[in-house]
């Protein structure tokens, strides 16, 4: 399969009054065409980081992309996104790929019609006349189902509602048929059977336009409905990555197996406590040298306290950043 | 909105009414005014007769009620010193106020929403030190001293300006100001400039991390249509308002400002009458600028509705 991005060794970091935050260090991951990636991993892993990194999102200072490469396979042959200026980076903002955000009231400008917002980004990259760009916003509207386009277009974001809010935001990030979707927690604000349906939107959209997706999520349920391949970002670093039933069904990394055993059973009687995680994510304030989930993790040896573990490979396309995986022989 | 706009109208009538009510009762405060307009050799007759020309030796009521009848229509008594209606004396030092008052302002919107944006938008740079010093000296120089500086300066040593005084410039009958305003206008405006400053500083500071600033960028907008179409524009909500209460401060003419620089606006006009116990005078001025403010407030909360969609009535 073609890739359409490919990461490598991405490295950022915050300076901040405190000290160095070590936000990525060292995280390499590629998209292919076609394909969603699921994103999964706690608060604070380096999700959000990592995406808003390659599109230079992050607020500069305290963020700062200290290494690595971000090739985007275009067109016209690959393009490093984190070398790009900042003409170079807008151009693939919004035209070549489209930032789908969480909480959609936020990130709409409240002072905006919904219908502007989206031309906007018309205007912007094809160079449409403002009244082109109105029409097709209410077209974009209609397609990403909200009733009465024509009316909704010359509204507020306040006077949306939560799910409505969200498919608006859905159109504004597709509106110039970018090549990847990100989409950073597009449903943790909404209620289930909206969320269900943002879902089947996006994924229908996916199909439809020929796009690639990168959903951010900490809802392993998501994931296991929707994505391909999975990646599980673990305090700044990608601790596995795998196609999706091999996750669910052969999970390599001792954190992966952690967070699949914290999820709640079917099947369970009612009145038992969920498992948890024992201890906490490591302070990013240090700069690591071992293996950051050694604190927390039942397997670890001697040598998971002396070096960094790299990803490598369990089977065909499944990789973990562990010296110890758990594989179908038991542990190697 | 033309609901909220009745309501607002019909809530101002009633603030305008508690104004004239503490106006008339501060006369009555002071004690017996015709003893103090009075020569201190008057016969008890004189005083009589004049009580009895004056209407105070009506009930309180009565006067309250002749009182609030002239009110209503502009008509405040004659101005004891100048022996003329105290509304026509208003009027013809209007001009001048609103004059003054108007540079003032403008002043402080050309210097401090500038100042107060670049700042915003690097803090930590020369510029956001700039700003952050005119911020603070702007809001603690006392206004008279530095308009003494600023005559001395400019006006004493290199003679640029008038030292005092209103000249004006007359084209096709409309009466146009001079450069004797801009010293007066500037001491005027400086309280105001740091208020702009400092407020248009942590709008833009607050508002450039917000998540829909991030999603602008996001969509390739470039740098400038951000801050121009997203950050600006969210920005200048909160100024309204400021702009809105100083405008009525500024309106209502300043005392020191118009003294210091013999300026024939209200302000002097206030300092004037008071000094003479010219009740009548000072009563029409005292609700002349409460009726100024409570106005610039109305229109202040018709703008934020118009500014800000969120905002429904």
């Amino acid at each position: 399969m073609d890739k359409i991005l490919e990461v490598t060794d991405l490295i950022t970091r915050f300076h901040t009054f405190d000290g160095v935050v070590h936000a990525l260090s060292g995280v390499s991951f590629h998209l292919y065409r076609g394909e969603t990636l699921g994103v999964v991993g706690e608060s604070g892993s380096g999700k959000s980081v990592t995406m808003m990194s390659l599109l230079h999102l992050l607020a500069a200072p305290p963020a700062r992309i200290e290494g690595g490469r971000a090739l985007y396979f275009g067109d016209n042959g690959p393009l490093d996104l984190l070398g790009l200026d900042t003409a170079g980076i807008s151009r693939i903002r919004g035209g070549r790929m489209g930032f789908i955000f969480q909480d959609a009231l936020s990130a709409l400008n409240p002072v905006m019609t919904v219908g502007r917002q989206i031309s906007e980004t018309l205007v912007e990259h094809l160079g449409m006349t403002t009244a082109r760009a109105w029409n097709r916003s209410v077209q974009l509207l209609d397609y990403v189902g909200i009733p009465e386009p024509g009316k909704r277009a010359a509204a507020y974001p306040h006077q949306f509602s939560g799910g409505m809010r969200q498919r608006a935001m859905i159109a504004l990030a597709i509106a110039c048929q970018p090549r990847v979707i990100i989409a950073d927690e597009p449903t943790t604000a909404l209620d289930v059977t909206v969320q269900a349906q943002i879902i089947d939107l996006v994924l229908r959209l996916k199909s439809e336009m020929n796009m690639s997706v990168i959903w951010i999520t900490h809802d392993l349920g998501v994931v296991a409905g929707i994505a391909d391949r999975v990646m599980v970002m673990y305090a700044g670093t990608v601790v596995e990555t795998a196609p999706v039933d091999d996750l669910f069904y052969r999970p390599a990394h001792p954190y992966t197996i952690k967070l699949l055993g914290a999820l709640p059973k079917i099947g369970q009687a009612g009145n038992y406590r969920l498992e948890s995680i024992d201890g906490t994510p490591p302070d990013l304030l240090e700069k690591p040298s071992h293996c950051q989930f050694v604190w927390r993790c039942d397997h670890a040896g001697d040598r998971c306290w002396q070096d960094i573990p790299q990803n490598r490979e369990i089977s065909p396309g499944h990789q973990a950043a562990c010296f110890f995986p758990f594989t179908d022989k038991g542990v190697r | 909105m033309q609901r909220y706009i009745l309501s607002r109208l019909i809530q101002s009538v009633f603030i305008l009414f508690g104004v004239l009510l503490i106006v008339f009762f501060m006369l009555q405060l002071t004690g017996d005014p015709v003893s103090l307009m009075i020569s201190r050799h008057a016969t008890p007759e004189d005083v009589e007769a004049l009580r009895e020309e004056l209407g105070f030796n009506r009930p309180v009521a009565v006067q309250f009620g002749s009182f609030i009848a002239g009110a209503v229509t502009g008509d405040f008594g004659k101005s004891l010193r100048h022996k003329q209606p105290a509304m026509d004396l208003i009027l013809s030092r209007l001009p001048a106020t609103i004059e003054l008052a108007a540079t003032a302002l403008l002043l402080s919107l050309v210097l401090g929403i500038p100042l107060g944006l670049v700042a915003g938008s690097n803090p930590g740079s020369f510029w956001d030190l700039l700003s952050r010093g005119t911020g603070l000296l702007g809001q603690t120089i006392p206004n008279f001293w530095l308009a003494l500086i600023l005559v001395l300066v400019f006006s004493v040593h290199l003679g640029w300006f008038p030292t005092f005084g209103r000249d004006t410039w007359t084209v096709l009958g409309l009466t146009l100001p001079t450069r004797s305003v801009l010293l007066p206008a500037f001491s005027l405006s400086l309280f105001t400039m740091g208020q702009l400053v400092r407020f248009t500083r942590s709008a833009v500071m607050e508002i450039r991390s917000e998540d829909y600033v991030r999603t602008a960028y996001s969509k390739g907008i470039a740098h400038r249509k951000v801050y121009i179409r997203h950050i600006l524009r969210n920005a200048a909500i909160p100024l309204i308002s400021i702009v809105g209460v100083q405008f009525g401060y500024l309106l209502s003419g300043s005392i020191y400002i118009e003294t210091i620089f013999s300026w024939p606006g209200l302000g002097n006009l206030l300092a004037e009458s008071i000094g003479n116990r010219d009740f009548a005078l000072v009563q029409a001025i005292a609700f002349f600028s409460s009726f100024v403010v409570v106005f610039l407030n109305l229109l202040t909360d018709i703008a934020y509705a118009l500014a800000d969609p969120r905002i429904r009535y």
